[in-house]
C-alpha cells in the first residue's frame, strides 16, 4: 500500500515536473520572437557548445564506427554479405546510432554544464543581478543556451556520422581492402532522402531537448551548493530520459510516412 | 540635551525632503509563515535608513519586494511616485535604472570581466546617457569611485571578496541611481575591509546625493550611517527612529539588538 503511494507521488512529481517543463517551453516561444535579439551572446554560446564538444563527439563517433564494423564483420561474413557493410553501417549510423550517440554525449556535456551554469548564477543571485539591471534574464541566458543546442546539435550530428563512417571504413580498408571511394559510393547508394530528412529533424529535436532541460533545471535550481549538483545531475538523467522519448516518437511518425 | 536638539532637527529636516520611496502595509508570506505582516516604511531625499532584523525577519524579501524581483501579496511599494506593485514590466526596468542594487554576495557575473560586468547595465539604459558618452570613460569613473580602475581587465574569481563588494558597487553607480539598496553590505567582509566599504558607501552617498536602504546585522555600520533605523521584528516595523533613540530604549526586543 505503502509503495503503491509511493509510486503515486512520485508520478504526480514527474507529472508536475512535465507540466512546469511545458510552460517553460511555452515562455520560451514567447520571449524567442520578441526584440531586442541578443546576436552576440547566441554566437558565443554556439561557438562555445561546438567548441566544447567537437573532439568528445568526433572520438565517440570514430570508436562507434570502429566497434559497429568489428562486431558486424564477423556475422555477415558468415551468410556471405560482407558487400553489405557499409550500406548497413551507412543507414544505421546515419539513421539511428549518430543522433542516439551524439545526443546523449551531448546531453552529459552540454545539458549537465547549462543546468551547473545557470543553476551556480540562480544560487549566487547573478540572475536577480541582471533582472535588477533591467537585462531580462531569460532571454539573455535560456533563449540565446536553448537556440544555440538546436542549432548545434544537428551539425555535430553530422560531424559524428562522418566521423563514424571513417572509422568503419578504416576497418574495412584495413580487413577487406576496401578503397574509400568504394565504401562512400556504397554508403551514399544506399542512402535515401527519406533516412537522412528524419535524422537531421530529429537531431533539432533532440538540441531542443538538451537546451530546454538544462536551461530549465539550472534556471528554478534550489538554493545552495547541492541544488547546483542536483540541477546539473537532473539535466543529464531528465533529458537523456527525453531523448529516448523523443527517438521512439520520430521513429513512430517516419514508419508510418513510409508506410503511406 | 544638545544631542537630543541635534536629532529633532534632523528628523524634522527629513520629513520635509521629498520622499523617494514608501512602503504601505506589505504582507507576504511562504504557505503558512507569514514573513511580513503589514511592514511599513519612508525613504527621504539624501537620507541612509537603516533596516535592522534577525535572521529570517523578511529583510531580504522585503528588499526583493520593493525591485520587483518578488511579489508582494499585498500592500503598495511607491518608488519616486510609480507604484512598482502594479506597473508593467516596461516601466518597471525603466524605473530600475534610477535604483542600485549591491547584493550580499556582490552577484557579479563570473563569466565576464570586470569591465564587462560593469557595461552589462549600460546594454538596456544606455539612453540615460548622452549619445556622445564613452562607454569606457563612464566604467572608468565608477572604477576609480571605488578605488580599483587598475582592476579592469580582471575576472571576478581573481578578485578578493572585498574588491569583489568594490566592484559590484561600481557596477550599481555606473547608471547614476537615486536610490541605493545595501542587502548586508559588510556581511562576510573582515572588519577593516567592513569599516572601507562602509566609508565608500557614505562617500558615495556625500558625492551624489543618492537615498540609500541598508539592510544589516552591523551594529557599527548602522551607527556610522544611519540617520534613521528601522527595526524589523515580526514582519513589522516594530520600532523607527535614530540611533542614539533606539539604542537608549529599554524594550528587551530592541536592546537585543545592541547588546552586541
Amino acid at each position: 500500500m505503502l509503495s503503491i503511494q509511493s509510486i503515486g507521488n512520485q508520478l504526480n512529481t514527474f507529472f508536475i515536473e512535465i507540466g512546469e517543463l511545458s510552460y517553460f517551453a511555452g515562455r520560451y516561444f514567447k520571449e524567442a520572437i520578441k526584440p531586442p535579439f541578443e546576436f552576440k551572446e547566441l554566437l558565443r554560446q554556439c561557438y562555445s557548445m561546438g567548441n566544447r564538444s567537437l573532439l568528445l563527439v568526433a572520438i565517440t563517433g570514430f570508436i562507434i564506427g570502429l566497434v559497429l564494423t568489428l562486431q558486424t564483420r564477423p556475422t555477415l561474413m558468415e551468410f556471405g554479405a560482407v558487400s553489405w557493410m557499409p550500406s548497413m553501417v551507412g543507414i544505421s549510423i546515419v539513421r539511428e546510432i549518430g543522433p542516439m550517440i551524439t545526443a546523449l554525449v551531448c546531453a552529459g556535456r552540454i545539458g549537465s554544464g547549462i543546468g551547473a551554469e545557470l543553476g551556480s548564477m540562480r544560487v549566487t543571485e547573478q540572475i536577480d543581478a541582471m533582472e535588477v539591471s533591467g537585462t531580462n534574464p531569460f532571454k539573455y541566458l535560456v533563449v540565446t543556451r536553448v537556440l544555440a543546442t538546436t542549432l548545434m546539435i544537428p551539425l555535430l550530428v553530422i560531424v559524428g556520422d562522418a566521423i563514424a563512417l571513417y572509422g568503419s571504413f578504416l576497418v574495412e580498408n584495413l580487413k577487406g581492402n576496401v578503397s574509400f571511394t568504394l565504401y562512400f559510393n556504397q554508403v551514399f547508394d544506399s542512402l535515401e532522402f527519406g533516412d537522412i530528412l528524419p535524422a537531421t529533424v530529429k537531431s533539432f529535436f533532440f538540441g531542443f531537448a538538451i537546451g530546454i532541460v538544462g536551461c530549465f533545471k539550472g534556471y528554478y535550481c534550489k538554493k545552495g551548493t547541492a541544488g547546483v549538483g542536483k540541477a546539473a545531475n537532473s539535466a543529464v538523467v531528465f533529458t537523456s530520459l527525453l531523448l529516448f522519448i523523443i527517438d521512439f516518437i520520430a521513429v513512430f511518425v517516419t514508419d508510418i510516412f513510409y508506410e503511406l | 540635551m544638545k544631542e537630543t536638539q541635534d536629532i529633532a532637527t534632523q528628523s524634522e529636516n527629513l520629513e520635509q525632503r521629498p520622499i523617494v520611496l514608501q512602503i504601505k502595509d506589505l504582507h507576504k508570506s511562504f504557505g503558512d509563515n507569514h514573513v511580513l505582516n503589514g511592514f511599513n516604511m519612508t525613504l527621504y531625499k539624501g537620507e541612509n535608513l537603516v533596516i535592522m532584523g534577525k535572521s529570517g525577519s523578511g529583510k531580504s524579501v522585503m528588499i526583493k519586494c520593493l525591485v520587483g524581483l518578488m511579489e508582494a501579496d499585498s500592500g503598495s511599494i511607491s518608488v519616486m511616485n510609480k507604484d512598482i506593485t502594479t506597473i508593467n514590466r516596461t516601466t518597471l526596468d525603466i524605473l530600475r535604472a534610477d535604483i542600485g542594487f549591491l547584493f550580499q554576495g556582490s552577484a557579479l557575473y563570473d563569466s565576464m570581466t570586470v569591465r564587462e560586468n560593469l557595461e552589462f547595465p549600460l546594454r538596456r539604459h544606455s539612453e540615460k546617457f548622452d549619445h556622445k558618452t564613452d562607454t569606457n570613460t563612464l566604467v572608468i569613473e565608477a572604477l576609480e569611485n571605488v578605488g580599483l580602475a587598475d582592476a579592469i581587465d580582471l575576472m571576478p574569481s581573481e578578485l578578493s571578496g572585498g574588491m569583489k563588494r568594490r566592484v559590484a558597487l561600481a557596477r550599481t553607480l555606473i547608471l547614476q541611481p537615486k536610490i541605493i539598496l545595501y542587502d548586508e553590505p559588510t556581511s562576510g567582509l573582515d572588519p577593516i575591509t567592513a569599516k572601507e566599504i562602509i566609508l565608500l558607501m557614505k562617500e558615495i552617498q556625500t558625492k551624489y546625493n543618492t537615498s540609500a536602504l541598508i539592510i544589516t546585522h552591523d551594529v557599527d555600520c548602522a551607527r556610522f550611517i544611519a540617520d534613521r533605523m528601522i527595526l524589523l521584528i515580526s514582519g513589522v516595523d516594530y520600532a523607527v527612529g535614530t540611533f542614539n533613540e533606539l539604542a537608549a530604549s529599554k524594550d528587551p526586543k530592541i536592546m537585543a539588538f545592541f547588546k552586541q
